[in-house]
């Protein structure tokens, strides 16, 4: 008597867990839905669903930094816009934007980006902000690298010394600064202690600290990664480790099915006082990432 | 699709050193991380299905739970135990093909051991009996056991080689993606991807499909001729012992 009582007990409390989760479910459901509904509501008599989303490809530097977590709200909220994001390479964000996988995209590559309007993939290029490269190594700046004059010297005295130097080798646009920095030092030398590590920055400066190794790295990710390495600044303020970024609109005329309008919207208002204003005041550990407008070195 | 796939098939028949390059160190990794792994895994697989000892269910359990360890997490205590700060940083392994090598062997162990043990497990138990009444040796009955599920082995081995070599979560850690030097056929496929280049990515895809295809073919041979093995046995009758002849 006692086990059917005390089975039956069981049954009845687990039916009651079972009726309070799915009533739980059903009422966090509704409120979900009822606070969806409402701001969609708002946007949709404004834009047709298909031109609500913008689709940007932009390098990781832009992402990773936290600046479009700041940038980006602003602007969907004033105008109505939901933007995705895909960060990838500067290659792979100039690529998805060719295939028409993108609306616009946000890079930093000056050559590259000439190619891509020149080609026909992209039009109106615009210069958006700009931020600098820094070149780190061990601590003990074992080449003297405080005491060389500018970037592409630096370098030259890394592979001089045969010293290790990890690359991005990943097609992005620090790697393209890296090497336009070898082409002004006379030509990449052929050394053992050039890694190609085709990574991103994070994984390179991790490791260059782990294997005391020199490495290029935009002033951002160094900012948010430096607690945790072992390397410190050695070459910097060089008007050549400038690094613009533009953003190009994905050409309608190839791909009529993207959202040309978002997109103009989208650089109008990166572009616009506000916008301009707003990259300005980005702030890690207090210290300035990006820099509204056009370095004076690319002017 | 069609475009990078054809100009990937060039650069692969126009023996591309860079490419080759990177499959050079795919294979050369994977064969010694195997090479290592092998004989520890098989002699743990034979111990376990052959010993009784106190704790060996728990051995098993946990022997069948490293199998669906993520290699990622692998190659995150390999990192650790290898970075500078950590208590092996002395050797300066981190990011060298011996740091991939070992991830491997501690990949593939798990994978050979297990498939031993079961192969082990499965043979017929009066093998090992009849070697040891006949005189054998322990080590000698062991080889004789062994040399009877071969064909299980050999799958076992091909399995461990198949998940070592497409394997890319421990080899971008603990190996770091260099150009010619720690650079692996998935690791680059990874890279390429991500620059957008799809033509090397397919190369190596293709590459990478046709040393897994080799794998099954030589699997499906070697359990084909497993399948010959068990019909002879079937012939000869449940309890004959024939297939032990080869003892002395």
């Amino acid at each position: 008597m006692y086990k059917v009582l005390r089975s039956s007990r069981a049954a009845s409390a687990a039916t009651d867990i079972v009726v309070r989760a799915v009533l739980g479910v059903v009422v966090v459901a509704a409120a979900l839905g009822g606070l969806a509904a409402v701001p969609a509501r708002a946007v949709a008599a404004e834009l047709p669903a298909a031109e609500r989303v913008i689709r940007l490809a932009t390098t990781t530097s832009t992402e990773n930094s936290g600046l479009l977590g700041w940038l980006l709200p602003p602007f969907e909220k004033a105008r109505g816009y939901s933007v995705r994001v895909v960060s990838v390479g500067t290659g792979a964000a100039l690529k998805l934007g060719a295939n028409g996988d993108a609306d616009l995209v946000l890079v930093h590559a000056r050559a590259a980006e000439d190619r891509f309007v020149a080609a026909g993939h992209g039009i109106d290029r615009r210069d958006v902000m700009f931020n600098d490269f820094v070149l780190v190594g061990p601590k003990g700046d074992p080449a003297g690298l405080r005491k060389a004059s500018g970037a592409a010297a630096a370098l030259r005295t890394v592979a001089e010394r045969q010293l290790r130097f990890v690359s991005r080798g990943d097609d992005s646009g620090t790697h393209h600064m890296e090497l336009d920095l070898w082409k002004s030092a006379g030509g990449l030398p052929k050394w053992p202690g050039y890694l190609s590590a085709g990574r991103g920055m994070g994984e390179v400066l991790a490791m260059a600290s782990e294997l005391q190794a020199h490495a290029l790295t935009d002033r951002g990710t160094w900012a948010s990664m430096r607690s945790r390495l072992d390397l410190a600044v050695l070459s910097e303020g060089d008007p050549a480790l400038a690094n613009p970024y533009g953003v190009i609109a994905v050409n309608p005329a190839r791909h009529p099915g993207i959202n040309a309008k978002g997109a103009r919207d989208l650089m109008d208002w990166l572009t616009s006082p506000e916008g301009q204003a707003r990259i300005g005041t980005y702030r890690v550990g207090g210290e300035t990432l990006f820099f509204p407008g056009v370095p004076k070195s690319v002017r | 699709m069609l475009e990078p796939t054809r100009e990937a098939l060039y650069r692969l028949a126009s023996l591309d050193p860079a490419l080759w390059t990177v499959i050079g160190v795919s294979m050369q990794v994977s064969l010694a991380a195997l090479a290592i792994a092998t004989p520890f895994a098989v002699a743990g697989g034979y111990l376990l299905a052959m010993t009784r000892f106190p704790g060996r269910r728990l051995l098993v359990v946990l022997l069948q739970s490293l199998l669906s360890l993520p290699t990622v997490v692998i190659g995150l205590l390999l990192y650790l135990l290898l970075s500078r700060q950590g208590p092996l940083g002395a050797w300066q392994l981190l990011f060298t093909r011996e740091a991939m090598a070992i991830g491997q062997v501690v990949i593939a162990f798990p994978i050979v051991c297990a498939f031993t043990l079961a192969a082990v497990q499965a043979a017929d138990p009066r093998l090992h009996e009849t070697a040891r009444l006949l005189g054998a040796s322990r080590l000698r009955a062991a080889f004789t056991l062994l040399r009877e599920v071969r064909f299980a082995l050999v799958a076992a081995i091909l399995s461990g080689f198949g998940r070592v070599v497409s394997e890319v979560g421990c080899a971008l850690m603990v190996g770091g993606n260099i150009a010619g030097h720690t650079r692996t056929i998935p690791t680059a496929i990874a890279l390429e991807t991500s620059k957008g280049a799809f033509t090397e990515g397919i190369a190596l895809g293709i590459v990478l499909m046709g040393v897994a295809l080799v794998v099954n073919v030589a699997l499906a041979f070697s359990q084909g001729a497993g399948q010959g093995q068990g019909n002879d046995r079937g012939r000869s009758g449940p309890g004959a012992p024939g297939r032990t002849a080869g003892v002395p």
